[in-house]
């Protein structure tokens, strides 16, 4: 038997591999030596993230295809699931205290973070429909789990279980959606797709609206969102950052792949429904968030507005914009991580406090935390010369050139909007009295923070670097 | 010849300053101290090195000077620095303007002192390098990133209604910027970069300037702030503590003014040329609406405040008449009344700190009690007026000269905002310092301190200077303004010719 023939090379998938059988192996410490094993397995689990990282980054370069297609390795990729991973172990290293409690010993926690770690990066590469259900899955049900991992507390609970049904209605929509087109197209490659897919007829329409509505589930962006609050709310705070952070990734990933490689015959065609998506989605981040009164909440509605401004670069459809999808999503992924860490270093008496109001005066408390955390704000809400204006910069850039005025000039509008919700927390931190003494911040946390608190503070220096990387991955697609 | 970046160390020296505070931890009396003086030499050398920029500069040629140019973001956007004759004598403002706000706020900022001089350096960074930035994300940047410092200024030292002023500021400011961000962009396709002096000769669409020049008409007719965009001002004027009111009406109010004569005039000439009819109304508007308003107001730094959009108003008359005495004289008009109305705020910060009021009617007589400080006032409020002899009076009168030839109208009704000024401005005078002092909680006042005498003293000097020798700033600015006028006049006259042979 020859299996390893031109189309079947199992080098560019190494990466892959290596994690799917560390996760094993790891499983498999944890399930012979008992749940007393947690913290080894969480520690072992980020060094395999690191290790798969360093592969993915020493792959060679250029684009490679196996697996007859179904899988790519291009600059694009790589981009992606090197974010992803950092995306995941952070959250790891972050869920150290969570996972500390005896109550909470589970060493499942971390392998789960890895398989739908694994299922991203298969979801990242994905080159036909096959494999991208194949890794959206493998994504989805893990972190179904996970959101669940606080097995005690009915909302975790209900969190893991509102967000399993409503995912599983999601998957049967791209599933009905994949299988049109590929009746109607007779191919499931994308390639295959793209060559077929010039013109656009009802079946192929329907096909790729039921195909955009899964994704746009996964990315949580309107009107398919009505899960992130009550999950981002439920879901333990580490779990909370996770979902905010690399699955957003990968679910933007694939979007962009999806779209651009897929459809670029029909681009008018799932262009509206991209403008009508990111419209949507800046507004109801931007108004529904100012009525939030718990961060975590808050945070959902946040994300669900960024997401809304990455897909403002994607629906301009070109190389530009899906440079200011990946330049986004990067800023995006360092300010949430940032943002998180700091929601997990609040806490008074031993107990997490979620509340906006538990940061009143904080600025006096804790001054560098408020000061950190004021900055991450200003940052989400793209004032310069932090991170989150470059993003929003290079999205909109995108779309000016694209001749998607009303787009661009809805968009910063609501940026605006959005700002004034960013603005009340700022003021809670460093214009009212002082809500009492939070705890000292754990080392981990303190390390996640200073590292993404000045990655967005300084990125103005070193944005040149991060846009050449941006700008080589998105021509990739093309 | 120069072999130092002097205009980025300049730029970054406050913001050096600012983590030399941040490095002096504690937060005790000596801390306190330190905090002040280093913030204080921090803004001195400062200015000491602004002054190494003008002895350096070459006021005969109107191209840019000190220019630096670094890689940045890839693709055209650049960090890219310069000063010419205009943006020249608004960094010296701000680097002039700074060690009194911060000697202003040596007493009267007792609490998180250490933050508040933090603010401000880092506030200063961002201002000089708005008008000394050359590409135009750079700009934005620098101009976009004052809100952050200032909405904390007046957020946390403000009045007891700082919040609502707070927002009201920061929300109102950007959401004009947000359009010109877009303005911006759309000039980035345009030219293929966003490096100032090359968009400055990069031909733009007739319909592409029209958007553009809308753009950034919203942003900095708000910065500016024009009727009927102004009703931020009077807000974050009152609720801010003394030096931000300075800063903000001394420094960021002519952030729009920059604005308009370094985008709207050279870039979009046409556009600028079609809408000066629109500009010169809301001017006029501006002057003598808000020097009525200013006539029914009761607190001192809400008077100011409105008589600042008055004297703005004077601004964007000049800066759209397009010519070389409107244009010039919109340029020393900036200066002029960042020196009078900074000088006049910290007037109000004296009395209000002895007395924490603001309220008109609880002053009166002060004459009798402070001689000095009468006097102190008397100069800036004429000067405030445009009594002849005084910085306030050249602006004005070359600004109305400079309408005078383009539009008649606009210049009789602006003429009306001088006795307007001179009506508001003796009526708080008389109020405030003369009659009798019968008010019990005037009779212990103090005559002004020897650090208040530190502040207003130079400014008074410097009104009385340039209302007789008006010459260093005009010289300074003279050839980049003839050229800005000369670029502007060619481009609608080539239209005007085109047009006809049609």
């Amino acid at each position: 038997m020859n299996f390893v023939t031109a189309g079947y090379q199992l080098a560019p998938v190494l990466p892959e591999l290596v994690l799917a059988i560390g996760a094993m192996a790891l499983l498999m410490l944890g399930a012979y030596r008992g749940q007393g094993t947690t913290g080894a397995v969480t520690s072992l689990a980020v060094v395999l993230l690191v290790v798969v990282g360093v592969l993915e980054y020493m792959l060679p370069a250029g684009k490679q295809v196996t697996f007859g297609g179904s899988f790519i390795v291009d600059d694009f990729a790589r981009f992606m699931k090197i974010l992803a991973l950092i995306g995941s172990a952070v959250t790891l290293v972050l869920s150290t205290e969570f996972l500390s409690d005896p109550s909470r010993r589970i060493f499942e926690y971390a392998i789960l973070v890895l398989l739908s770690t694994l299922g991203m990066m298969v979801l990242i590469s994905a080159g036909d429909l096959i494999s991208l259900y194949l890794g959206l899955e493998l994504m989805s049900l893990a972190l179904y789990v996970v959101a669940a991992s606080n097995r005690d507390n009915a909302k975790s609970t209900e969190a893991g279980l509102k967000y399993f049904v409503l995912g599983a209605l999601s998957s049967g929509m791209l599933l009905y959606g994949a299988s049109l087109i590929y009746g109607f197209t007779g191919t499931v490659s994308f390639t295959g797709i793209a060559a077929v897919a010039t013109v656009s007829n009802v079946g192929l329409m329907f096909g790729l609206v039921f195909l955009l509505v899964g994704l746009c589930f996964k990315v949580s962006a309107v009107p398919f969102h009505m899960w992130t609050p009550d999950v981002y709310e439920g879901a333990p705070t580490p779990v909370t950052a996770f979902f905010a952070s690399a699955p957003k990734v990968a679910a933007l990933a694939v979007f962009t792949r999806v779209t651009l490689t897929a459809f670029p015959g029909i681009v008018s065609q799932w262009q509206q429904i991209l403008v009508f998506v990111s419209i949507a989605s800046m507004a109801l981040g931007s108004f529904a968030a100012i009525g939030q009164s718990n961060i975590k909440r808050l945070m959902a509605y946040s994300s669900i507005g960024h997401m809304g401004f990455a897909l403002v670069g994607l629906a301009s459809g070109t190389v530009e914009g899906a440079q200011g999808v990946l330049m986004y999503i990067v800023i995006y992924v360092a300010m949430t991580l940032g943002s998180f860490s700091i929601i997990l270093a609040m806490r008074r008496n031993g107990q997490a406090v979620e509340q906006i109001s538990d940061f009143a005066g904080l600025s006096r408390t804790n001054p560098l935390l408020a000061f950190m955390f004021a900055m991450l704000l200003f940052s989400l809400a793209g004032i310069p010369p932090l991170a989150g204006f470059f993003a929003k910069w290079y999205v909109f850039v995108a779309a000016i050139k694209a001749n998607l005025f009303t787009l661009a000039v809805v968009g910063v509008l609501t940026s605006v909007v959005g700002c004034y919700y960013y603005l009340s927390i700022v003021k809670t931190m460093y214009f009212d009295e002082p809500a009492g003494q939070v705890d000292p911040v754990r080392v981990e946390v303190k390390t996640v923070l200073a590292v993404f608190g000045m990655f967005n503070i300084l990125f103005a220096l070193f944005a040149g670097p991060v846009v050449s990387v941006a700008s080589a991955a998105a021509k990739s697609l093309f | 010849m120069i072999t130092w970046p002097i205009l980025s160390v300049t730029t970054f020296l406050p913001l050096v300053g600012a983590l030399i505070v941040y490095l002096s931890r504690g937060d005790d009396e000596a801390a306190q101290r330190n905090s002040r003086w280093i913030a204080l030499w921090t803004t001195l050398i400062t200015f000491a090195v602004s002054v190494i920029l003008v002895m350096r500069f070459d006021a005969g040629n109107p191209d840019f000077q000190f220019v630096e140019k670094a890689n940045w973001l890839a693709t055209g956007i650049t960090y890219h620095m310069g000063v010419d004759g205009i943006s020249l004598p608004l960094v010296i403002l701000t680097t002039a303007v700074m060690p009194f706000c911060i000697i202003a706020s040596w007493k009267a900022i007792t609490r998180r002192v250490r933050e508040y001089m933090m603010a401000f350096l880092i506030l200063e960074t961002l201002m000089i390098g708005t008008f000394s930035a050359l590409d135009l994300v750079l700009f934005y940047l620098f101009f976009e990133g004052g809100l952050i410092p200032m909405f904390l200024i007046i957020g946390v030292w403000g009045g007891p209604r700082r919040v609502y002023a707070s927002f009201k500021f920061f929300l109102y400011t950007l959401l004009g910027s947000v359009l010109m961000l877009l303005a911006i962009m759309a000039l980035y396709w345009n030219g293929g970069t966003t490096d100032i002096p090359t968009l400055m000769h990069t031909a733009v669409p007739r319909n592409l300037q029209t958007w553009a020049w809308l753009a950034f008409f919203a942003s900095f007719a708000v910065k500016m702030p024009m009727w009927p965009v102004h009703t931020w001002l009077p807000d974050a004027h009152v609720e801010a503590p003394t030096a931000g009111s300075v800063v903000l009406a001394a420094i960021m109010l002519k952030m729009g003014g920059y604005g308009f004569l370094r985008f709207s005039l050279p870039m979009f000439p046409l556009a600028s040329h079609d809408f000066a009819p629109l500009m010169f109304t809301l001017s006029a508007i501006a002057i003598v609406y808000t020097s009525l308003v200013a006539l029914m107001q009761e607190d001192m730094k809400k008077l100011i405040a409105y008589s600042s959009v008055a004297h703005m108003g004077f601004v964007t008359m000049g800066i759209f008449a397009g010519t070389m005495q409107g244009v010039a004289g919109g340029v020393f008009q900036m200066i002029s009344h960042g020196i009078v109305s900074g000088a006049l705020f910290l007037c109000v910060g004296v009395v209000y700190d002895r007395l924490h009021t603001r309220e008109i009617a609880a002053y009166g007589g002060l004459v009798n009690r402070m001689p000095l400080y009468a006097l102190t006032f008397m100069v800036f409020t004429m000067a405030n007026v445009g009594l002849p002899g005084t910085s306030g009076f050249v602006g004005e009168f070359m600004t109305l000269l400079g309408t005078f030839k383009v539009s008649i109208p606009t210049a009789f009704f602006a003429t009306f905002g001088v006795i307007l000024s001179a009506a508001y401005a003796l009526w708080l005078y008389r109020k405030v310092v003369f009659g009798a002092l019968v008010k019990p909680s005037l009779a212990s006042m103090k005559d002004l301190t020897f650090r208040e005498c530190l502040t207003l003293f130079p400014m008074i000097a410097l009104t009385i200077l340039f209302g007789v020798y008006p010459k260093p700033v005009l010289d300074m600015s003279a050839a980049s303004v003839q050229q800005l006028v000369n670029n502007y006049n060619t481009a609608v006259t080539a239209v005007k010719a085109a047009a006809l042979l049609q």
